[in-house]
């Protein structure tokens, strides 16, 4: 670094260092295509470069990279699930975390704060001490934590939530981050491209050409590409990518909304989630709170903004922080959230051969980005999918073998 | 605020409507196979266009159906079960 900065004093001329390359035309094959430059495509692009050594990789984004669920979701990272499974692949995604902005070479503001998950009901709470044994017995540090304990880590918050909703206690997970999720992307592409893996913004799939029960290629935007493995990283167009090679899922699409309100000075060190009142907040390194809810309440494939949803989510907010409620929301928006029936996500092959599905990330995609890249990348690179994502796998629907998730943001307890 | 025309009591806030999912056919149980089953329970036309759904009344209790297309948002229009040729 020094080094690289001495020359910039020496030189006159210091042009903006541009993260990957700007390419235009696709080359008429590619070892593997990836559909989707969110994290999730841009993570297993990385790793298939980086674990495995196949760099004729392209990636097509629709848009431009990391503008989907990857720029949209509050940022949260956690590993406090419900299942072993869940636990165990979401803990090693929070390790992968902890030392990425170095591996990356980008900083990924990656911030320790601690995640509270408030109860205010007694089967709530039942819920805090079964998630906390699963993580303890797998490893991972989440405690219950009574009211004063609460108090003394966010002594802002209303204990009593307005007399509406007496927090009982919490369920406490020392690991819980938060970071920023638009670096992530650039941070993957960046490392991708170096690697020789092409990204093409503004492409579109058009449709996969499946012949004998194999992927032959890719129709774009910008041509046909002739490949036989694709993965599918969409999320919220994942139907749409499935219908174009008749792979049925259990998936529906339902808009996630969230919001940030003016910078404050900082007062909120951890991250609060209510499932009761369906509210999760933190601070971000702007001073901005970062809000999520619920999803909304009925499928639509928009990504359009709702007063419903500031309405509800701000009367919350002010239940537990009366003090807020001079404080403006200055945006929203909202995300497609591609949803399972488990709350777990859809990951690994399918029954056409050489098209892998990394999907079903509802509202617990962005945590998993290093993971499933990496994860998705092996599945892909030996044609078989790794134990660790094994319970994820499409087919377990087919078996009745459901993962039952329900440490999921949007469930309420 | 959004609206939504009940069959029976006419056109009413959304907030008082509850959403119950796609319309779907149930297969014989008896002479349907596993994986027809496994489908039928599990899978769902996820991908956007016009499509026939369950909705709720919550105030008179009515189920009836909306053909509503899911990339606009827009209803067509809604019609007790089995009366869609009245409607």
């Amino acid at each position: 670094m020094p080094l690289r900065l001495l020359k910039y004093a020496l030189s006159r001329e210091h042009p903006a260092p541009r993260f990957f390359r700007d390419c235009t035309e696709p080359k008429k094959t590619y070892d593997a295509v990836i559909i989707g430059g969110g994290g999730h495509g841009l993570a297993a692009a990385y790793y298939l470069a980086k674990d495995h050594g196949i760099t004729n990789v392209a990636v097509l984004e629709k848009g431009y990279i990391g503008g989907g669920n990857t720029g949209r979701n509050t940022t949260i990272v956690r590993s406090n699930y419900l299942t072993p499974e869940g636990v165990n692949f979401y803990n090693a995604s929070v390790k992968l975390f902890e030392d990425l902005s170095e591996e990356l070479d980008i900083n990924l503001f990656y911030s320790n704060r601690g995640h509270f998950t408030l109860a205010h009901t007694d089967s709530a709470m039942r819920t805090m001490r079964w998630r906390a044994e699963v993580n303890k017995h797998v490893g991972v540090e989440s405690y219950v934590v009574g009211p004063d304990e609460i108090s003394k880590a966010c002594p802002q918050l209303d204990i009593s939530c307005s007399g509406q909703a007496p927090i009982l206690g919490a369920l406490y997970h020392a690991p819980g981050s938060v970071a920023r999720h638009d670096a992530v992307a650039w941070g993957y592409a960046k490392e991708a491209d170096r690697m020789g893996v092409e990204i093409f913004q503004s492409t579109e799939v058009t449709g996969i050409d499946v012949k004998s029960g194999k992927v032959v290629g890719v129709q774009t935007s910008k041509g046909y590409i002739s490949t036989n493995r694709v993965l599918s990283a969409v999320a919220g167009f994942t139907p749409r990518i499935c219908e174009m090679v008749d792979v049925e899922t259990p998936i529906v699409i339902h808009p996630l909304q969230a919001c940030v309100t003016e910078p404050m000075k900082p007062w909120l060190d951890t991250i609060l989630v209510s499932g009761s009142l369906h509210v999760y907040v933190s601070q971000s390194s702007r001073g901005e709170l970062v809000m999520g809810s619920s999803l909304d309440p009925y499928e639509i494939h928009s990504t359009r903004s709702s007063l419903d949803f500031v309405e509800g989510l701000t009367s919350h907010i002010t239940d537990m922080f009366p003090f807020l409620g001079n404080v403006k929301v200055v945006r929203q928006w909202a995300g497609m959230a591609d949803l399972t029936p488990d709350f777990a996500p859809i990951m690994g092959k399918t029954e056409v051969e050489g098209f892998y599905i990394d999907a079903g990330w509802g509202t617990w995609g962005f945590k998993a980005t290093p993971i499933s890249g990496k994860t998705m990348a092996e599945t892909i690179a030996r044609d078989m999918a790794p134990d660790m994502i094994r319970s994820f796998r499409l087919s377990r629907f087919e078996d009745y073998e459901l993962t039952g998730e329900k440490g999921a943001a949007s469930v309420g307890h | 605020m959004k609206l939504l025309q009940c069959p029976v009591n006419g056109i009413r806030p959304v907030s008082e409507f509850t959403y119950g999912g796609e319309y779907r056919e149930m297969p014989d149980a008896d002479t349907c196979s596993d994986k027809e089953w496994a489908t039928y329970v599990h899978h769902r036309h996820g991908a956007p266009g016009l499509k026939k759904e369950w909705w709720y009344h919550g105030p008179s209790g009515t189920w009836f159906i909306a053909e509503r297309n899911t990339l606009t948002d827009k209803v067509s229009r809604t019609y007790l079960y089995g009366q869609e040729n009245k409607a």
